[in-house]
C-alpha cells in the first residue's frame, strides 16, 4: 500500500509539469482550433531566454517577468508573421507549418544554446516537501502555480470582456465578426497567450528535465494527451488530466510487469486512447452535437 | 443563398477532391512512366538506389493520401505499419527463407488485417483523438519491436540484416537495378489498382465520408466498414512498402520506424497535394532530398533550413503539387484556345 | 425623412460568379424597408455586400460615410446589425453571454446591463433560459436571441436576413409584431430580407423587388401589396 501512495504521490509531482502543458495547449486549441506542434520549442525558446537573462546577471524573477512579456509579444509575432498569410490554406497545410515553425526552432535553439545540459534554477528551492521523499517543495510549488494560473485562465474567460470576445471568435467567427470582434486579432492574442503559459511551463519543467533544446519533446507528448484526455475545450479538465496521466504513468510503470520506462508513454497512450473511445470528447469536454 | 449551405455547421477538415482530380491524364502518366523506365540505364547506381527510395516512400505517402484524401481520416501512425510489412519481409526471408518476391503479397495480407483491427476502436474518433491514437500507435512499436520475448525473431535493438536478391534469369544488370525495376513493377500495379479502387463503388464511399459522414451514412453507405477497410487498404500497402524498403536498405531496426518515419510520411502527402494520388511521389521527393539540401545549405542549422523551406513550399503552394499541376493544366488549355 | 443608408450600382461576386448585376436602393432614417424576391435572386447577398462578407464594387454610404473597404467588424461600429441567415447563434455559450456578445463594443456597463433586461422583458423566454447554453434554444428563441443580441448593440440600422426561415407561423406572427414595435418605438431602421412576402409587405413601409441580382420594382409597401399584377408576376401570392 505504501509504495501505490508514494507512487501516486510521485504521478501527482509529474503530472504537474504536463498539466502545465497541458494549459498551454487547450488555450492555443480555444483560439486556433489546432494543436500546435511546436508549442513545447516554443516553451524551450522561452526557457532558454530567461536562462541567458540570468546568466547576464538578472534576478530570477526579473528574468520571469521579461521572459513573460518577451513570449508573449513572440507569439503574437509568430502569428503576425507566419501563419495568418495560412489562415485560408487547408488545415493539414497548417499542420505542416506547425512541423516546419518545430524544426526551426530546435535547430536554431542548438546553434545559439547548443545541445549540452544545462542546470536550471527554481525559485521554491528542492528539499523535500512536509517531510515527504516524494515530493520536493518545487514540485508542490509547480502544482501551486499551475492551480493559480488555472484560476486566472477561468476568471479571464469567465468575467473579462475580452475573454469572452476569444471564445466567441473561436466558437462562431462569422458571427464574432458581426458582433464587431476582431477575429484575426483574437487568434493572434490566443498565440501570444499560449506562448506566455508555455513560457511559465518551460521555466516549471527545466529544473527537473534540466535545460536543453529536446527538452520539451517528451513533456509535449503528455500535454497533448493530457489536454485530450481532459477534453480540449476545458482548461480544468487539461489540469485534470495532466495530472492524471502523471498518475497512470507511474503505476503502469510500476505494477504492469515488463513495462519498465520504454514502454510507459505508449501504454499510457493506449489508456487514454480507451478512455476517449468511451468518453470521445475527453473526460470534461463539451459534447458537440453535430448537424447535417 | 440556399438554406443547405448555412445549415452545415463543420466544414470537413479534409478538401473535396473530386475523384478525376485525383489521378492524372493517361499521356502524362505514359511519358512519366517512360522517363522512369529509361532514366536507370543512363545513371549511376547510387542514384538508382535513391530513385529505388523514392518510389518506396512514394508508396507509403499514396497509402496514407487514401486513408486521409480518400476516405478522410487522419494518422501519424504510417511507420507503424511500414515497420511491420519491413519484419514481416525480413523476417521470412532471414527465417524461413522464403523469396523475397513471396514475402511482399504475405506482407500487404498481415498489414492489411492489422490495419483493419486498429480501425476498428479508431472508428469512435476523428479530428486529433485519431491523430493521438495513430501517434501512440507510431510511438509504440519500435518499443514492442525491443520487446523481450520477440527478440528472437526481431533481433532486438540490433535489427537484422537482409539480403539483397540478385537479378533473375541471369539479366546482365546490377541489384540495384534489378530492385529498381523490381519495385517500379509493384509501385505501378498497386498505382493502377488505387486509381482503380478510388475510382469505384468503395471509393466513392470514401469520398462520401470524407466529405460528410453523417450524410453518407443516410444515404446507405456501411460508414464503419468503409473506414475500417480504408484503414486496411492504406496499411496493405504502407506494408508493401515497407517490404520494399527493407529489400532495399539491406536492414531492418527499431530505429529505423520512429514518429519522425510517420511525420516525414505526412509532410510528404501535405507538399504534393492531398488526395492527388500522383502528388504523392512528388512528396516523396521532398522528405528524400530536401533534407539532404537543408544539410548542404548549413549543418548546424540543418533543421531550420528545412523548417524555412517547407514554409517556402506551403506558402507558394498551400495546395502542394496539385496546384501546380492544376496551374499548368490551365495554361495548356489556355495555349491550346489560342 | 434622411437618407440613411444608399447603395449604388453594388455588384458582388462568389469566386468567379457574379451574384448582383448593378443594384441600388436606399433606405430612409427611421423606416422599415424589405427586401423581396425568390431563392437564389441575390437577398442574402446584398446584405452580406452591405457587411464586407462577400466581395463586391459598387458604393454603399452609410450616413453620408462610405462603407466600402472596411472589415466586417469596423462596420458594425457605425451601428450596423447583421442578425444572419441561421442566425449564427454562439451555440456553445448561454444565452446571457450571448446577449453580452451582441453589446461587445460598447463601453457603457451599466447601459448594457439594463439594455439586457430590455431584452428578457421583449423576450421573456430568453429571461427564464438565460444560463443555458443557447445551442439547446428552439429555432423560434434562437431567432428571437439572434435579434436581442442584433438590438444590444443599440443599432441604427438592423439588417435582418429571413427571421422566418424555419419557424411556425404563429412565432413569425410574434417575431414580427416586436420587430414593427422595435422599429416605432426604438426608433432602429431595419432592412429586412424575407420570402415570406405578404408578411414583410404587411409590416415595412416601403419595399424593393429583386431579381437575377437586379432591383425590379420598387415603391410603398401598400401600393406593392395592393397591385394583384406585381403580386402573381414576382411575389408568387
Amino acid at each position: 500500500m505504501e509504495l501505490f501512495t508514494n507512487q501516486v504521490l510521485a504521478g501527482i509531482a509529474t503530472g504537474a509539469i504536463y498539466a502545465c502543458m497541458a494549459l498551454a495547449v487547450v488555450m492555443i486549441y480555444q483560439a486556433i482550433d489546432h494543436l500546435n506542434f511546436a508549442q513545447g520549442e516554443m516553451a524551450m525558446f522561452s526557457t532558454f531566454i530567461s536562462w541567458q537573462l540570468m546568466q547576464w546577471g538578472i534576478p530570477y524573477w526579473a528574468a520571469f517577468v521579461i521572459t513573460l512579456a518577451l513570449s508573449f509579444v513572440g507569439g503574437i509575432a509568430i502569428e503576425r508573421i507566419l501563419f495568418k498569410p495560412l489562415a485560408k490554406a487547408p488545415v493539414l497545410t497548417n499542420v505542416a507549418g506547425f512541423i516546419a515553425l518545430f524544426a526551426i526552432i530546435n535547430s536554431s535553439a542548438g546553434l545559439i544554446w547548443d545541445f549540452t545540459i544545462k542546470q536550471y534554477p527554481t525559485p521554491f528551492g528542492s528539499s523535500p516537501f512536509l517531510g515527504s521523499q516524494l515530493i520536493s517543495t518545487h514540485q508542490a510549488g509547480m502544482i501551486g502555480v499551475t492551480v493559480l494560473l488555472l484560476l486566472g485562465l477561468y476568471f479571464f474567460f469567465q468575467y473579462t470582456k475580452i475573454g469572452l470576445a476569444m471564445r466567441a471568435a473561436a466558437s462562431v467567427p462569422e458571427s464574432a465578426r458581426l458582433v464587431g470582434i476582431n477575429t484575426s486579432w483574437m487568434i493572434a492574442l490566443g498565440w501570444g497567450m499560449a506562448s506566455a503559459i508555455g513560457a511559465i511551463a518551460g521555466m516549471l519543467i527545466a529544473p527537473v528535465v534540466f535545460l536543453e533544446p529536446n527538452m520539451m519533446g517528451g513533456v509535449l507528448i503528455y500535454g497533448f494527451a493530457a489536454a485530450v484526455l481532459g477534453g480540449l475545450t476545458s482548461p480544468f479538465g487539461a489540469v485534470v488530466g495532466g495530472f492524471l496521466v502523471g498518475v497512470f504513468e507511474n503505476l503502469a510503470g510500476t505494477y504492469i510487469p515488463g513495462v519498465g520506462n520504454e514502454l510507459k508513454l505508449p501504454i499510457a497512450l493506449a489508456l487514454i486512447i480507451s478512455v476517449l473511445v468511451v468518453k470521445p470528447a475527453g473526460l470534461f469536454g463539451r459534447q458537440i452535437v453535430k448537424r447535417v | 443563398m440556399s438554406a443547405a449551405e448555412d445549415v452545415v455547421t463543420e466544414a470537413p477538415a479534409v478538401e473535396a477532391v473530386p475523384k478525376r482530380a485525383m489521378t492524372l491524364g493517361t499521356g502524362t502518366s505514359l511519358l512519366v512512366l517512360a522517363v522512369l523506365l529509361i532514366v536507370p540505364m543512363f545513371v549511376k547506381n547510387f542514384i538508382i538506389f535513391q530513385m529505388t527510395m523514392l518510389l518506396i516512400y512514394g508508396l507509403a505517402v499514396l497509402a496514407l493520401n487514401i486513408l486521409t484524401g480518400g476516405s478522410g481520416q487522419f494518422s501519424l501512425g504510417q511507420s507503424a505499419f511500414y515497420a511491420v510489412g519491413a519484419y514481416t519481409s525480413a523476417v521470412l526471408m532471414e527465417y524461413f527463407n522464403v523469396n523475397y518476391a513471396l514475402t511482399i503479397p504475405v506482407s500487404a495480407a498481415v498489414c492489411f488485417a492489422f490495419g483493419y483491427l486498429f480501425g476498428k476502436p479508431a472508428l469512435r474518433l476523428s479530428g486529433v483523438y485519431l491523430a493521438l491514437a495513430t501517434f501512440a500507435l507510431a510511438t509504440a512499436m519500435p518499443q514492442l519491436l525491443k520487446l523481450n520475448f520477440l527478440e528472437h525473431w526481431t533481433g532486438g535493438v540490433q535489427g537484422l540484416v537482409v539480403t539483397k536478391p540478385d537479378a533473375p534469369f541471369g539479366l546482365p544488370m546490377s541489384q540495384d537495378t534489378w530492385l529498381y525495376y523490381f519495385s517500379l513493377a509493384v509501385v505501378l500495379a498497386i498505382y493502377i489498382f488505387s486509381v482503380n479502387l478510388l475510382r469505384s463503388r468503395s471509393g466513392r464511399a470514401f469520398m462520401a465520408i470524407r466529405d460528410n459522414e453523417i450524410a453518407a451514412s443516410s444515404m446507405g453507405v456501411n460508414v464503419a466498414l468503409y473506414k475500417t477497410l480504408a484503414f486496411g487498404v492504406s496499411a496493405g500497402i504502407t506494408g508493401v512498402a515497407g517490404s520494399l524498403g527493407a529489400i532495399a536498405v539491406q536492414f531492418v531496426a527499431p530505429d529505423s520506424y520512429t514518429i519522425t518515419l510517420a511525420i516525414s510520411l505526412f509532410l510528404g502527402m501535405v507538399v504534393g497535394g492531398v488526395g492527388w494520388l500522383p502528388g504523392s511521389f512528388v512528396g516523396a521527393a521532398f522528405i528524400i532530398f530536401v533534407p539532404n539540401m537543408a544539410e548542404g545549405i548549413s549543418k548546424g542549422l540543418s533543421g531550420a533550413v528545412f523548417g524555412v523551406l517547407l514554409f517556402a513550399v506551403i506558402y507558394l503552394v498551400p495546395h502542394g503539387a496539385r496546384q501546380i499541376a492544376i496551374m499548368g493544366q490551365q495554361l495548356v488549355g489556355r495555349l491550346r484556345k489560342n | 425623412m434622411t437618407t440613411l443608408l444608399n447603395v449604388k450600382d453594388l455588384r458582388a461576386y462568389y469566386g468567379q460568379v457574379q451574384a448582383l448585376h448593378g443594384l441600388s436602393f436606399s433606405l430612409s432614417e427611421g423606416s422599415l424597408t424589405t427586401l423581396l424576391g425568390a431563392n437564389g435572386a441575390g437577398k442574402t447577398t446584398t446584405l452580406r455586400a452591405i457587411c464586407n462578407m462577400v466581395r463586391s464594387t459598387g458604393g454603399i454610404e452609410f450616413d453620408g460615410k462610405p462603407l466600402n473597404n472596411r472589415s466586417t467588424e469596423s462596420i458594425v461600429r457605425f451601428g450596423i446589425a447583421h442578425v444572419p441567415q441561421g442566425r449564427g447563434t454562439f451555440t456553445t455559450m448561454t444565452v446571457e453571454e450571448n446577449l453580452q456578445l451582441g453589446a461587445i463594443t460598447r463601453k457603457d456597463s451599466a447601459g448594457i446591463v439594463s439594455d439586457i433586461e430590455r431584452m428578457y422583458a421583449h423576450f421573456p423566454v430568453l429571461k427564464q433560459r438565460h444560463t443555458q447554453q443557447a445551442g439547446t434554444l428552439s429555432g423560434g428563441e434562437q431567432q428571437m436571441l439572434a435579434v436581442a443580441r442584433a438590438l444590444m448593440l443599440r443599432p441604427r440600422l438592423m439588417l435582418l436576413d429571413e427571421p422566418s426561415f424555419g419557424l411556425a407561423p404563429l412565432v413569425v406572427r410574434d417575431l414580427f409584431g416586436i420587430l414593427g414595435k422595435i422599429n416605432r418605438e426604438d426608433k432602429v431602421s431595419i432592412l429586412v430580407v424575407e420570402q415570406n412576402a405578404q408578411l414583410a409587405l404587411e409590416l415595412a413601409d416601403q419595399a424593393y423587388v429583386i431579381e437575377t441580382g437586379r432591383i425590379v420594382m420598387s415603391g410603398n409597401a401598400k401600393d406593392i401589396a395592393n397591385n394583384e399584377e406585381i403580386r402573381k408576376s414576382y411575389l408568387g401570392y
